[in-house]
C-alpha cells in the first residue's frame, strides 16, 4: 500500500548522484522522506521526530562513500537506528525462588490478551514449567470459557470463578500454590487506558498477586494511540515487557517502536499467527526492516515453512542443486508457492527483488498459462526440455492455448533458471555452515546469521 | 537442514515465477490492469426491490419489552461524541491551544496542525491534502486568522465525510425473506460485541432477530454470542467449533426464513486481511449468504478506532472480498481518535455507519461527521 523507503529514496538519490557531499537541503529532503515512512508505519509523531533528529546527526556525521550507493548508506543508518531502539535491553525471565512465578496480562479490549495468555502458557510449558492460567476477565461474555478451551488445547489447567476479578486473581494464586504449579498467568479484562475505575481495578489485581512480570499486550496494527496506552498502563502497573500481537498481519508495526521508545521496556514476545504455537521471541532487526517496508525475508521463510511440504521440497532442492531440477519440480513448487498467499505480497517481502518484479501485480491467474504450458508437455519433455523440437512445440502451444514463441521463452528462461540454481547450490553447499547466498540479489545477504535457529538464539538472551 | 532447502526452493520458485510472468506479459504487450478498486459495490439492492431505510436512532427506542434482559434497561440517552471522546482530547487540545493563541498564521501553526491531524491517525496523505488546500487559501488572504483557519479545516473535514447513505439498510419484503447483515473484520475489533448491541437495538425497534454464530474458529466465540442473544431475546444458530462458517450462516438464514424472522445478524471469525485462504473462506461466506432466501442488505466492516494506517489496507481488501457496504468504528471512547476513517471513507467510498462510544448497548450510535469533527477540535 505504501512505498517502501528505498523507493522513496530512489528519486532523491538519482538527483544527488555525482554530488560529492550532501547539502543541508539534501539531508532535509531525505529526512522528510524518512519521517513520512515512519508515520505511515504508525510510528508516533513525537517518536518519529526524535528518531529523525538522531538520524540527522548520524547522517551528517557520516561521510558518504563514493563506492557505495548513498541511498543504501542512509537506509543502513536508519535501519541501525531503529534496530537499536527496538533491541537493546531484552527480557530474561528469572523464575521466582518461591514459586509460583506470577505473570499478569493487561491491555486494551481486543488486543489479544486471552489468546496470548494461552500462548505464553504454552511457551512456559515448553520451557519445562507447569503453568496455571487464571481467567480474571469476568467482563466479556465467555472470555473465561475461551480461556478454558485454549487451556484444554495446550493441556494447562485454568482457574476461574464468578464474582470479583481481584478475588479471583488472588484465589488463583492460592490455587497455584496448592497445586504446586510454578508459573501463574493471570488474564484480565480488556480496558481503556482512560477508564479510571477499570485501571484502579487492574492495579488492585496487581497488588493482590504481586506479579513478577506484567506484560502489556499491544496490537501490531495500533496507530498513534499506542504511546498513550503504553504510558497509561506503565504508570499504573509498571510494565516489564510488551507482547506484540497480530504481527502476522501486514501492518508495518510502528507501534512497537513507539512503545519501546516511550516506556523503555523491551518487546518480549511477538504473536505471529492464529495457532497457539505461533508465538516467539521478538526480533528487533526484522521489525526495523518491516517498519521501513524493506522486505521481510524471514517472514517469507516462515510462510514457506508453513506452506511447503518439507520432504518433497528438500528433495526438489537437492535436485535443484544437482542441476536436475525439472519442469515437473517447478510446477510442484509453483503450487506450493500459491499456498503461501498472493504472489505480489510475497514479492514485496523479498528484499533485493528487481523493482520491475516487485511492482508487478502478479496474481494467481497469471500463473495459469505457465501451468498450462508445462502441463501440455509429456513427462519426458518436462524432464528434458531440450528435446522439444518444432513439432513438439506446435503441439504444446495448441494444447495450452498459447503460442510457439511463448513456449520458446519459457524453455529458455527455465534453462537459465536451472543454471542459476546450480550455481547457487554449489555455493551454498560449498561453504558449509556459512550459508551465504551470493547469487541472490542484494538484500538476501540478510539471511546470513539471522536464520531461525541458526544462531541458537534463545528467547530472552540477556537482561 | 531442511530450512535451507525451503528457503532455496521458495526463493527460486518465487523468483522464477515472477520472471516468467513478467517477461511473458512484456512479450505479449499485455497491458492488463489489476482489478480496480471499483469493485467496491455499494448497497446490494436492486432498484426493483422496495427499499426502506429505517433511521437508526437509539434515542427514539421504545421501552424494553419483557423478553429483553436486564442489560437493556439502561439509559438510552444518546451519548454525545464530544463528551465520550472528550476524555482523551488532551493532546489535541494542547496543540490547538497553541494554534489559537497566536496572533497570525505562522510556520508553527502549520506544523502544529499537521501534528494534530497525524496524532489523530488521519494519515500523512490525507493530512497533506487537507493542509495544502488551506495553505492556498491562506496565501490568497482568504483566511487570515487562526480561528478562521481552524473553522475552515473543520469544514473541509466534515465536507470530506459526505457519504449520503449512513442509515442501516433494512428492506421490507416477503416474510420468508430475511434481511442479512454480515459482520466482518480483523481479530479483536469487536465484531461479536457489535452484533450483540445491534441485535439488542433491533429487538427494541420491534424486529425479530436471529444471530448466526459464524465464528467457528475462536474458542468460545459462539458462547459469547449466545450470551448476547439471550440478553436481547434473539434466536441463535450455531455450528460446531471448527465447522464451516458458510454452512452455519446458510442454515441460520434458512431457519430465519422458515420462522419468518426479519433480520439475521451473521458473525464471522476475525481474520487478518493478508491471509489468502481465510479471505477466500470469507468470500465463500459472502457468496453463500446470498444463495438462500435471505437478502444480504448490509456487509459491515468493523474497525477498531485504535487502528493506524493499516486500517486502509484492511478496508480495501475486505471491500474487494465481501462487498462491504459500511463501516462500524468501535472503541471511539478510548484515547484513539479513529482518524483512519477519513482515508477509508474518502478513498474507498465506504460510509462509516455506526460508532461505538461506550460499553452499553445505547452507546453504539449512528455516525455523525459534524459531531465527530467537533469533538476532535473542541476544548
Amino acid at each position: 500500500m505504501f512505498d517502501t523507503l528505498s523507493d522513496r529514496f530512489d528519486g532523491i538519490f538519482k538527483r544527488l548522484r555525482g554530488k560529492g557531499r550532501l547539502t543541508d537541503n539534501d539531508v532535509d529532503e531525505v529526512l522528510r522522506e524518512i519521517r513520512t515512512a515512519l508515520l505511515e508505519a504508525d510510528v508516533n509523531v513525537t517518536v518519529a521526530r526524535a528518531v529523525v533528529e538522531r538520524i540527522r546527526e548520524k547522517a551528517i556525521g557520516a561521510k558518504l562513500s563514493q563506492a557505495l550507493d548513498p541511498s543504501q548508506q542512509v537506509i543502513k543508518i536508519v535501519s541501525n537506528e531503529l534496530t537499536n531502539i527496538l533491541g537493546g535491553q531484552t527480557l530474561k525471565i528469572t523464575y521466582a525462588g518461591r514459586p509460583p512465578t506470577v505473570v499478569l496480562m493487561a491491555g486494551l479490549q481486543g488486543s489479544g490478551k486471552t489468546t496470548n495468555a494461552a500462548k505464553l502458557a504454552r511457551w512456559f510449558k515448553s520451557q519445562g514449567r507447569q503453568p496455571l492460567l487464571v481467567g480474571a476477565d469476568l467482563q466479556r461474555p465467555a472470555a473465561v470459557e475461551q480461556l478454558r478451551v485454549l487451556g484444554r488445547q495446550i493441556d494447562v489447567p485454568v482457574f476461574s470463578e464468578p464474582g470479583d476479578p481481584v478475588t479471583t486473581a488472588a484465589r488463583g494464586l492460592a490455587e497455584a500454590r496448592r497445586l504446586g504449579r510454578d508459573v501463574l498467568i493471570v488474564d484480565t479484562a480488556g480496558r481503556l487506558a482512560i477508564d479510571a475505575d477499570m485501571m484502579t481495578q487492574v492495579s488492585q489485581i496487581s497488588e493482590a498477586i504481586e506479579p513478577h512480570y506484567t506484560f502489556l499486550v499491544i496490537d501490531a496494527m495500533t496507530g498513534q494511540d499506542a504511546v498513550g496506552v503504553a504510558k497509561a498502563f506503565h504508570e499504573t502497573l509498571a510494565i516489564d515487557g510488551v507482547i506484540l500481537s497480530k504481527l502476522d498481519g501486514d501492518a508495518r508495526g510502528g507501534a512497537a517502536l513507539s512503545v519501546k521508545e516511550m516506556i523503555g521496556r523491551p518487546i518480549a514476545f511477538a504473536s505471529t499467527g492464529e495457532k497457539l504455537d505461533a508465538f516467539e521471541q521478538f526480533h528487533p532487526d526484522r521489525m526495523a526492516g518491516r517498519i521501513l517496508g524493506m522486505g521481510d525475508v524471514l517472514t517469507l521463510i516462515e510462510q514457506a515453512e508453513q506452506a511447503f511440504e518439507k520432504d518433497a521440497s528438500a528433495e526438489a532442492a537437492q535436485r535443484m542443486m544437482d542441476g536436475e531440477f525439472t519442469l515437473d519440480d517447478f510446477l510442484e513448487q509453483m503450487q506450493q508457492l500459491k499456498k503461501m498467499g498472493p504472489l505480489s505480497g510475497l514479492l514485496g517481502m523479498m528484499p533485493g527483488m528487481p523493482k520491475e518484479l516487485k511492482g508487478a501485480k502478479i496474481d494467481d491467474d497469471d500463473l495459469k498459462p505457465v501451468e498450462a504450458i508445462i502441463r501440455s508437455m509429456t513427462p519426458r519433455e518436462r524432464r528434458k526440455p531440450e528435446i522439444i523440437n518444432g513439432s513438439r512445440r506446435n503441439r504444446i502451444a495448441k494444447g495450452s492455448g498459447t503460442s510457439v514463441g511463448e513456449i520458446n521463452r519459457l524453455v529458455k528462461q527455465f534453462s537459465e533458471m536451472q543454471k542459476m540454481m546450480k550455481r547457487m547450490g554449489a555455493m551454498t553447499m560449498g561453504k558449509k555452515g556459512k550459508r551465504k547466498m551470493p547469487m541472490m540479489p542484494g538484500g538476501l545477504g540478510a539471511l546470513k546469521g539471522t536464520m531461525p535457529g541458526a544462531l541458537g538464539d534463545m528467547p530472552f538472551n540477556q537482561r | 537442514m531442511p530450512s535451507i532447502y525451503l528457503i532455496l526452493i521458495a526463493v527460486v520458485a518465487l523468483f522464477g515465477v515472477a520472471v516468467l510472468v513478467v517477461s511473458r506479459r512484456r512479450a505479449l504487450g499485455a497491458t492488463k490492469t489489476p482489478a480496480s478498486a471499483s469493485t467496491v459495490v455499494s448497497a446490494a439492492v436492486s432498484a426493483a426491490q422496495r427499499a426502506v431505510e429505517i433511521e437508526f436512532a437509539p434515542s427514539d427506542l421504545v421501552a424494553p419489552t419483557d423478553n429483553v434482559g436486564e442489560a437493556l434497561i439502561e439509559s438510552f440517552e444518546r451519548p454525545r461524541f464530544r463528551e465520550r471522546m472528550s476524555k482523551s482530547r488532551a493532546v489535541l487540545v494542547g496543540v490547538l491551544t497553541g494554534v489559537r493563541g497566536r496572533a497570525g498564521i505562522t510556520n508553527e501553526t502549520w506544523d502544529e496542525l499537521e501534528e494534530a491531524l497525524l496524532r489523530a491517525d488521519v494519515g500523512v496523505r490525507v493530512t497533506d491534502e487537507l493542509l495544502s488546500r488551506l495553505r492556498a487559501r491562506v496565501k490568497t488572504k482568504e483566511l487570515t486568522d487562526p480561528e478562521a483557519l481552524l473553522n475552515a479545516l473543520q469544514a473541509d473535514m466534515i465536507g470530506r465525510l459526505n457519504h449520503p447513505g449512513r442509515a442501516l439498510r433494512f428492506e421490507i419484503a416477503d416474510a420468508d425473506s430475511p434481511n442479512v447483515w454480515l459482520f466482518v473484520g480483523v481479530n479483536g475489533v469487536g465484531k461479536t460485541t457489535t452484533i450483540g448491541k445491534v441485535g439488542a437495538q433491533q429487538r427494541q425497534l420491534g424486529r425479530s432477530v436471529l444471530m448466526a454464530a459464524g465464528d467457528t474458529f475462536r474458542a468460545a466465540a459462539s458462547e459469547q454470542l449466545a450470551t448476547w442473544a439471550q440478553r436481547s431475546g434473539a434466536e441463535l444458530v450455531r455450528g460446531n467449533e471448527g465447522g464451516d462458517p458458510s454452512a452455519v450462516i446458510f442454515d441460520a438464514i434458512e431457519r430465519a426464513s422458515a420462522r419468518h424472522i426479519e433480520l439475521v445478524l451473521a458473525d464471522t471469525a476475525g481474520r487478518l486481511h493478508n491471509k489468502a485462504n481465510l479471505m477466500e473462506e470469507l468470500r465463500k461466506v459472502r457468496r453463500v449468504a446470498d444463495k438462500g432466501r435471505g437478502r444480504v442488505t448490509e456487509v459491515l466492516l468493523v474497525i477498531d478506532a485504535t487502528t493506524g494506517q493499516n486500517g486502509l489496507a484492511q478496508a480495501k481488501i475486505f471491500a474487494e472480498v465481501t462487498e462491504v457496504t459500511g463501516v462500524v468504528l468501535t472503541k471511539l471512547d478510548g484515547s484513539a481518535k479513529g482518524g483512519i476513517v477519513f482515508a477509508i471513507e474518502t478513498e474507498l467510498g465506504l460510509p462509516v455507519k455506526l460508532v461505538g462510544l461506550g460499553e452499553t448497548i445505547g452507546d453504539l450510535v449512528e455516525f455523525d461527521p459534524a459531531e465527530f469533527i467537533e469533538a476532535l477540535f473542541s476544548e
